[in-house]
């Protein structure tokens, strides 16, 4: 992905800004101006609280180019607590995770082009660092 | 071997309107290197440490993304919208870019963007205390109504070097706002610096040099006993006026001598001691320090912080605990909580971790 494409991201890949639908309230992340819900369309930026349960996960051995430095590492779904499900990577996990776990987001290094390239940030989800109330 | 400081010293540092810590977070990574993993590598399993254990980040971690954890932390405290923030600097020797400003991603991480003042400050372990400095004077005068001060380190010992014992990773962000919001107000500070070439690092160099034997007394003692003592005296305060104080820490011995020389008890510096079991997090050991104060002190509780960066110079802090504190500082994770968090790594790890082996 270009340094342009990165730069567009930033705000849904360090905030988790998604969107929120005026007409029937859905939670959208990946943002995309349309209501899945209802299909309407959907403009108001809604920042996700972060926090969400492990749906599915598997590990990576041998990351693609960018990722090689960090691999192993593992990949999951996450379901977050407004809806979406997206795909993340998991952080400083202590042994496997388990299906139901519940994670939180961070901002992490995702990769690093070279070098000499950009290092891109963005969301990754850990274990909850403290228990929840 | 004194330099030439024997100048009178000046009153304290304070602003026009008075500010304090409107949000304070801590950042430490899981991972924990034992002294005992790095003495049986390079010295035989022979010869102590002078820490028991430091932090190191994890291969996703840097400078940015432990100031955005610490930054985020320090909201989550503050009430306060975060566009509000007119100032975001992060002072480090970690840096991830040589070119690009951390300041600016952070920024964008926390919504503190774009109406902003962004810079990364450099002064050694030092830089965390400059940024604090200048987000006081920056409310102080008006310009902002809150200013974000960060120190940040994931330092680097030259292997089989003696700091290679205790240059660790972690730190703080502290958010300075007006007084009458604050958790914590800031009585008055006293800023030290002479040139001193006690330790350094070239543009081109990963690891850093230091000149051996210059570190202890013309460095790191003379400009944080300087700049406390300046402080306090401005202030009429004795060492006994303060519940806490917490001094740079290199190590474990340093600030308790430092502590010692200006009449500070075991106890007064004992809560904001970490290094022991985090090393020392440079930009970010004094401020971690305080964090950890922070955590646990009571409404009037009087503290002293002072830093100390090689170069060479001391920032000296006083800051009184308001009613606040006790209210807010349990919405976000606390130092001890980081630091219980521990995963322990051998050496082999650690050298994959911070980069200490070739691939190419
Ligand atoms: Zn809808």
């Amino acid at each position: 992905m270009s340094v342009s494409q990165n730069w567009r991201l930033e705000r849904q890949r360090y905030r988790l800004q998604g969107e929120e639908c005026p007409h029937c309230g859905a939670k959208i992340f990946p943002p995309r101006d349309a209501c899945p819900e209802c299909a309407k369309p959907a403009q108001e930026p809604y920042t996700f609280v972060g926090k969400g349960e492990i749906y599915s996960y598997t590990t990576v051995i041998d990351g693609p180019l960018g990722f090689e430095y960090q691999s192993p590492y593992v990949v999951a779904l996450v379901k977050l607590d407004e809806g979406p499900i997206i795909t993340t990577q998991l952080t400083d996990l202590e042994g496997e995770p388990e299906i139901g776990m519940r994670v939180e987001m961070v901002t992490r290094k995702l990769r690093t082009d070279g070098d000499e390239g950009v290092i891109v940030y963005g969301y990754k989800f850990r274990p909850l660092l403290l228990p929840e109330a | 071997m004194t330099p030439q400081t024997d100048q009178p010293a000046l009153p304290p540092m304070k602003p026009d309107r008075e500010v304090g810590i409107v949000g304070y977070g801590a950042y430490v990574p899981r991972y924990r290197l034992p002294g005992a993993e790095i003495s049986r590598i390079w010295k035989d399993g022979m010869g102590g440490s002078p820490v028991a254990e430091k932090s190191l980040p994890g291969l996703d971690e840097d400078v940015v993304t432990m100031s955005i954890e610490a930054a985020r932390n320090a909201l989550a405290r503050a009430d306060i919208d975060p566009s509000q923030i007119r100032a975001v600097w992060v002072g480090s020797e970690s840096h991830p870019y040589a070119v690009k400003p951390s300041s600016t991603i952070v920024a964008e991480a926390i919504g503190a963007v774009p109406a902003t003042l962004a810079a990364d400050m450099e002064f050694a372990c030092k830089a965390g205390s400059e940024a604090m400095q200048a987000a006081i004077g920056m409310v102080g005068s008006g310009m902002a109504p809150y200013a974000l001060g960060i120190g940040m380190d994931t330092a680097q010992g030259r292997p089989g070097d003696a700091l290679e014992y205790t240059a660790a990773a972690g730190g703080a962000a502290y958010l300075i706002g007006p007084a009458g919001e604050s958790l914590a107000v800031i009585e008055a500070t006293y800023s030290f610096v002479t040139d001193t070439p006690d330790f350094w690092r070239r543009a081109q160099a990963i690891y850093p040099s230091h000149g051996e034997r210059f570190t202890g007394e013309p460095a790191y003692f003379h400009h944080i006993t300087s700049a406390g003592k300046a402080l306090m005296d401005g202030l009429g305060a004795k060492a006994a006026d303060f519940d806490y104080a917490v001094f740079h820490q290199p190590n474990v011995k340093f600030p308790q001598r430092a502590a010692k020389m200006l009449g500070f008890t075991g106890e007064q510096i004992e809560v904001g001691l970490l290094s022991n079991r985090i090393g020392n997090t440079y930009a970010g050991a004094a401020l971690i320090g305080l964090t950890a104060i922070l955590d646990q002190a009571k409404p009037g509780d009087r503290i002293l912080m002072v830093s100390f960066g090689s170069g060479a110079g001391s920032d000296a802090m006083a800051v009184r605990a308001t009613d606040l504190l006790a209210e807010r500082r349990d919405r976000a994770p606390k130092t001890e909580d980081y630091i219980a968090r521990r995963t322990e790594v051998d050496y082999a790890v650690y050298a994959r971790y911070r980069g200490k082996l070739r691939t190419k």
